[in-house]
């Protein structure tokens, strides 16, 4: 019972059974059409502020970064290209991975785990309705939807903030840098980040609706559950980016490799 | 017409630690049966393991024929459907204003056209005395209205097995009266098999046709209200009257030399007190499992304690 480790394997274990509940709950019948829309509103809204106001800074970030290496390198005309790289590859589904977990999944995980301990899903269970399919689904495809979308957002306010920064701060050519775009990157890497958003979203959502319906011990619980949820969501989206990277850089050949 | 409850040598305990064992009891059909048991012996744990809620470590629980604890997934959220629970805090949704709250099941499970879905709900609500209230939230009615929803929502399907999770919990003495006048008058018209779990010994003493009561880890006993209402058995007696004298220490169980101290000192359990007639539907009709008072204690040659089942005597106003 309070040994660590057959703690943790029987919690992944219990979450592995969770998912595959999901999972085959998708394509049941019938789909939650109003609670999906209403969920991925409701993301969107808590997720789509933070994730311009993140991406922002991030893309300068890497301009100002790579703006004066470049410089002395008088290599400024790749400053376009890199920063492409940098936010479309890597930036962009970080961001929305730190957004969609922390923002989307702790609010799904603190409404689900307030039901919880209201008791509104056992009421629902024995109302003969299973809350995976009335719940957790739709907030799982809003997620997913959702990612999908806010890596396409972050990568263009990311860019468009190395864009100003470049251009206005560092006197950088507004030509070259639009017309490197495609220097380095190339359409499989916005591809790629779109595939993780996506992953992201599935696994924000899946470990946030898993620990609000596990939170148990009154208001509390549910607060320890929300940590924990925002906590374990980013270590494994940070342990999935980067495996999906590997990955990815086996399979699509890179240009000027 | 309810239906039976048959629950077999049903174990449950968390990890370790036991919440109680071998419990075997039939709740009869049509019946309103009250479980009692001091604080923390497992009362929710045991009725929400009647509905599927929780798993028990071993034993059946059969309904219709059907072993509730070893129904697949698909089976046992069909065979819920015979059951409405009131939660002990009504467990409305709180996203839901009360009308939605109540017309939610029928809209999940049937294809009733909204006007059909107003009447239904409308009917429920006036039953539990909520018409009016029909846009509220429930962050912001009373407990009581929270409780009273929570039932309308229970009834919406009409259920043929109802469970109350503390139905009086929370409340004050008047609005526990009036639930539990609602009680007897939902079973007279439903005739449906009602289970209430509490640890009020005013309601189980007016208002169930059986008794059972949960202490340390077992079933103490199960049967007839008058049975257990006249029993002698130290632990029922104990906890029927609300003594400190008995088996039923502070924490949980006097030890022996408590016990023994107890009875040196020569502390005796007071004389049984009358037993109340149970409480009657307020249209003064009969309920289908309603016996007459004092039938058990004729039939079974158990003299009551002096003064029981007397007729309420109405308090004579004194002129000033």
């Amino acid at each position: 019972m309070t040994n660590p480790v057959t703690f943790t394997l029987r919690e992944s274990g219990h979450f592995f059974a969770f998912s595959l509940d999901a999972l085959r709950s998708v394509l049941r019948r019938p789909w939650q059409v109003r609670e999906f829309i209403q969920q991925a509103w409701f993301i969107s809204s808590v997720s789509i502020l933070p994730a311009a106001l993140v991406s922002i800074p991030f893309g300068a970030v890497i301009a100002l970064q790579l703006g004066s290496l470049t410089q002395q390198l008088g290599a400024q005309s790749f400053t376009g290209a890199a920063s492409v790289l940098a936010v479309v590859r890597e930036a962009g589904p970080i961001v929305t991975a730190l957004i969609i977990s922390g923002a989307g999944g702790s609010a799904i995980c603190a409404d689900l785990g307030a039901r919880r301990i209201r008791e509104e899903l056992d009421a629902m269970q024995v109302l003969g309705i299973d809350p995976i399919q009335r719940l957790v689904v739709p907030r799982v495809i809003a997620a997913m939807l959702v990612g999908l979308l806010l890596n396409g957002l972050v990568s263009v306010v990311g860019v468009s903030g190395g864009y100003l920064f470049n251009v206005i701060l560092q006197h950088g050519t507004p030509g070259a840098y639009i017309a490197s775009f495609q220097a380095l990157g190339q359409l499989p890497d916005l591809l790629v980040g779109e595939f993780k958003a996506l992953v992201f979203g599935a696994v924000a959502a899946l470990v946030a609706s898993y620990k609000g319906m596990t939170a148990k011990g009154g208001p509390k619980g549910v607060g320890d559950a929300v940590n924990q949820s925002v906590v374990i969501t980013f270590m494994l989206l940070f342990a999935l980016n980067f495996v999906i990277t590997a990955v990815y850089f086996q399979i699509v050949p890179q240009k000027g490799s | 017409m309810g239906v039976e409850i048959q629950v077999e040598q049903l174990t449950k305990s968390f990890g370790r630690h036991a919440v109680w064992a071998d419990v075997s009891l039939t709740l009869p059909a049509g019946e309103i049966s009250v479980l009692l048991g001091p604080s923390g012996t497992g009362k929710s744990v045991f009725l929400k393991t009647l509905v599927g809620l929780l798993r028990p470590d071993r034993g059946s629980v059969w309904i219709q024929n059907q072993d509730l604890p070893r129904l697949s997934e698909r089976r046992l959220y069909a065979i819920r459907r015979l059951f409405g629970v009131l939660f002990q805090d009504g467990a409305l949704f709180g996203s839901m204003n009360i009308y939605d709250n109540v017309a939610f099941p029928l809209r999940e499970h049937t294809r009733m056209s909204e006007s059909k879905i107003r009447a239904i709900v409308g009917e429920k609500l006036e039953m539990v005395g909520l018409t009016g209230d029909e846009e509220k939230l429930p962050g912001q009615i009373s407990g009581g209205m929270r409780k009273r929803a929570g039932l309308a929502r229970a009834l919406v399907l009409d259920p043929q097995i109802i469970l109350f999770d503390e139905p009086d919990s929370g409340l004050d003495p008047v609005r526990t009266a009036y639930l539990n006048q609602l009680i007897i008058d939902l079973n007279q018209q439903t005739d449906a098999t009602f289970l209430i779990v509490t640890h009020d010994i005013n309601t189980a003493r007016t208002v169930p046709d059986n008794i059972g009561l949960l202490f340390h880890g077992k079933l103490a006993m199960f049967g007839p209200r008058e049975m257990l209402l006249s029993s002698t058995e130290p632990v029922v007696r104990q906890f029927l009257n609300a003594q400190r004298v008995g088996p039923i220490g502070m924490s949980e169980e006097k030890d022996a030399s408590d016990l023994a101290a107890e009875e040196a000192s020569g502390v005796r359990l007071p004389a049984l007190p009358p037993i109340q007639r149970q409480l009657r539907p307020s249209d003064g009709g009969i309920r289908r499992a309603e016996r007459p008072p004092g039938f058990w204690c004729r039939t079974h040659g158990v003299t009551p304690p002096p003064g029981s089942f007397t007729e309420p005597r109405p308090i004579q106003e004194v002129p000033l």
